[in-house]
């Protein structure tokens, strides 16, 4: 499903943390959008051109356009080398530059955005930038807008977050376990239920996108080939080891409070000689010996 | 093992320049960090801009002579660059209100931003075209980030500033930038979790100091994480983190694999 997640138009979020980054997803994506002739356009916030661009080759950085807004994003360098207008304005500027044809705008990030635009202003700028005023039967299949925006979940409060999802047509989580990552996809169609899938994937280096089965559930303990594993029992001061005979006689030990059928057979034969305990009692001189029982006047 | 072989150690093809490294320390005190990183950085010929908004230049001077630098000496020369916030922090009230001042943010109403303390790193930090042997690469270290949250600054403010230093020390100069900042744990200080989380994914290294969790121990004083999150090599198994325990002695720190500390063997 992660192949087919570029075959539908409108907002594409990327959810992802800290422990599991997105940002090699979203440029795996933009790789697959290239390929397939679409223009693709960057809005950079987060990283410079020179770093969105490495383990990309010549032909698909030929068709992305990327608009640097990580130099100079607040206008504080003179001379300026920021955009005219700020954030919003090359936001809304997108709008007009993917006119005609196929086009994958890449937002790197939409977190960046949220922190420094009102989000309702935001909303109204992706819904607008993706095309969601036009019903998806006018616009042919082919002239689709795809945003795909990166979005670093601890960084928003619940409000802006569900604000987003709701504008979005996918939603991309980024999981995983043990080094192997996964993206829980949650897609919604006009008309249709909500389907939810997970896949494991992983990126290769030159940003393509391998699918891989699930891994197994029981963990596979890595031994980590930086660390040499190390004895902790080579340099004690006492003696943790057993030898055959103290190894032996360990195990031919019964334990008192085990229950084996020996045992079992003994309990239930109070047989010959197995006396049954006595109690000794010396009565003190002022105890009152009385043999009737105490609870006989109680009328329960 | 020391800090700078344990960094090595992990990551094969480590690039050290153009690095944005984050300590950050979760209920213990990760200043050692920051003092290993200033000699480290001194010792290796590099301009260094220290952004000292906690502790007194005194204070850095002395462990730095126990590392092996002398601070003093440093500064004199030019290849440090010192911003004593806890001095200069006063200027700010007794000085007319048109000069810039780095520390600017204490004298508005609501902080707005950190451009003029911005500014002041990349006026330090500028590399000249004199004649003379220039310095390797430039380094930017602030101690700590968190003390701005409680001076009022906005948690995006301090991203933005980190952002711009990034760009420029970074990307432009091919720096470094080293940043102290502190993880509030289990209070839900949402600020503090904003910075921590943002500054995350901006760092290319981050070295995490954390108390054991069965409390204060003699001969081993807390655990070390380190975890490289870019540039992104995507690989399906990627090692990306390690875990070591350390002790801190009077000139140096050690560090030992879990659980190996000579003194518990």
């Amino acid at each position: 499903m992660l192949e087919s997640l570029l075959a539908v138009g409108g907002l594409m979020l990327l959810r992802d943390s800290v422990e599991w980054e997105g940002r090699s997803l979203l440029k795996a994506l933009v790789k697959k959008s290239a390929l397939r002739g679409e223009q693709v356009h960057v809005l950079g916030c987060e990283v410079s051109e020179e770093e969105f661009r490495e383990g990309f080759d010549s032909n698909i950085n030929s068709r992305l356009v990327y608009h640097d807004l990580f130099r100079d994003p607040l206008s504080w360098s003179k001379p300026g080398k920021a955009l005219p207008g700020g954030p919003l304005e090359a936001l809304r500027a997108l709008d007009k530059r993917t006119v005609s044809g196929p086009a994958t705008i890449a937002l790197d990030s939409l977190s960046w955005l949220l922190h420094h635009l009102p989000c309702p202003t935001l909303c109204q700028t992706l819904h607008a930038l993706s095309r969601q005023d036009s019903c998806p039967g006018d616009t042919p299949p082919g002239e689709q807008v795809r945003v795909l925006g990166l979005l670093h979940e601890e960084l928003h409060g619940p409000g802006p977050l569900g604000a987003l999802s709701s504008l979005a047509q996918t939603e991309v989580t980024l999981s995983g376990m043990m080094g192997q990552a996964s993206a829980q996809i949650l897609c919604r169609r006009p008309r249709q239920r909500p389907t939810h899938q997970t896949q494991w994937f992983s990126i290769l280096p030159d940003f393509s996108l391998e699918l891989q089965a699930e891994p197994p559930l029981e963990s596979q303990p890595r031994s980590d080939p930086h660390t040499p594993s190390v004895d902790p029992t080579t340099h004690l001061t006492f003696n943790l080891h057993l030898s055959k005979k103290e190894r032996e006689a360990k195990d031919s030990l019964t334990l008192p409070f085990q229950f084996s059928s020996e045992k079992q057979q003994a309990l239930l034969r109070p047989g010959l000689g197995q006396a049954t305990s006595h109690i000794f009692y010396e009565p003190d001189a002022y105890d009152d010996l009385d043999q009737e029982d105490p609870d006989d006047d109680l009328d329960v | 093992a020391t800090l700078v072989r344990v960094q090595r150690g992990g990551s094969p093809s480590a690039q050290t320049e153009g690095k944005l490294t984050l300590l950050c320390d979760a209920k213990t005190d990760g200043s050692f960090l920051v003092h290993h990183f200033l000699s480290f950085y001194l010792k290796a010929n590099c301009k260094v801009c220290l952004v000292a908004l906690i502790q007194s230049f005194s204070h850095y001077n002395i462990v730095g002579q126990k590392l092996g630098v002398s601070l003093t000496a440093a500064r004199e020369r030019g290849q440090l660059v010192v911003l004593e916030g806890l001095k200069s922090g006063v200027d700010v009230f007794f000085r007319p209100r048109e000069e810039p001042h780095p520390l600017q943010f204490l004298r508005e109403a609501n902080a707005g931003d950190l451009q003029p303390l911005y500014a002041f790193v990349r006026d330090a930090l500028q590399p000249v075209d004199s004649g003379e042997a220039a310095w390797r690469c430039p380094v930017l270290l602030v101690d700590d980030l968190s003390v701005l949250l409680s001076l009022g600054v906005g948690p995006v403010a301090v991203l933005d500033f980190v952002h711009y230093c990034r760009a420029t020390v970074c990307q432009e100069w091919k720096g470094n930038v080293v940043c102290l900042v502190h993880d509030s744990g289990d209070t839900e200080d949402e600020e503090s979790d904003v910075l921590l989380n943002g500054l995350s994914h901006q760092s290319h290294l981050i070295l995490r100091a954390e108390g054991l969790a069965t409390g204060f121990c003699k001969d081993v004083h807390g655990q070390l994480r380190i975890l490289w999150r870019r540039p992104l090599q995507p690989t399906t198994h990627r090692d990306r983190s390690l875990t070591y325990q350390y002790k801190i002695q009077d000139k140096s720190v050690s560090f030992f694999a879990k659980g190996m500390s000579p003194a518990v063997l």
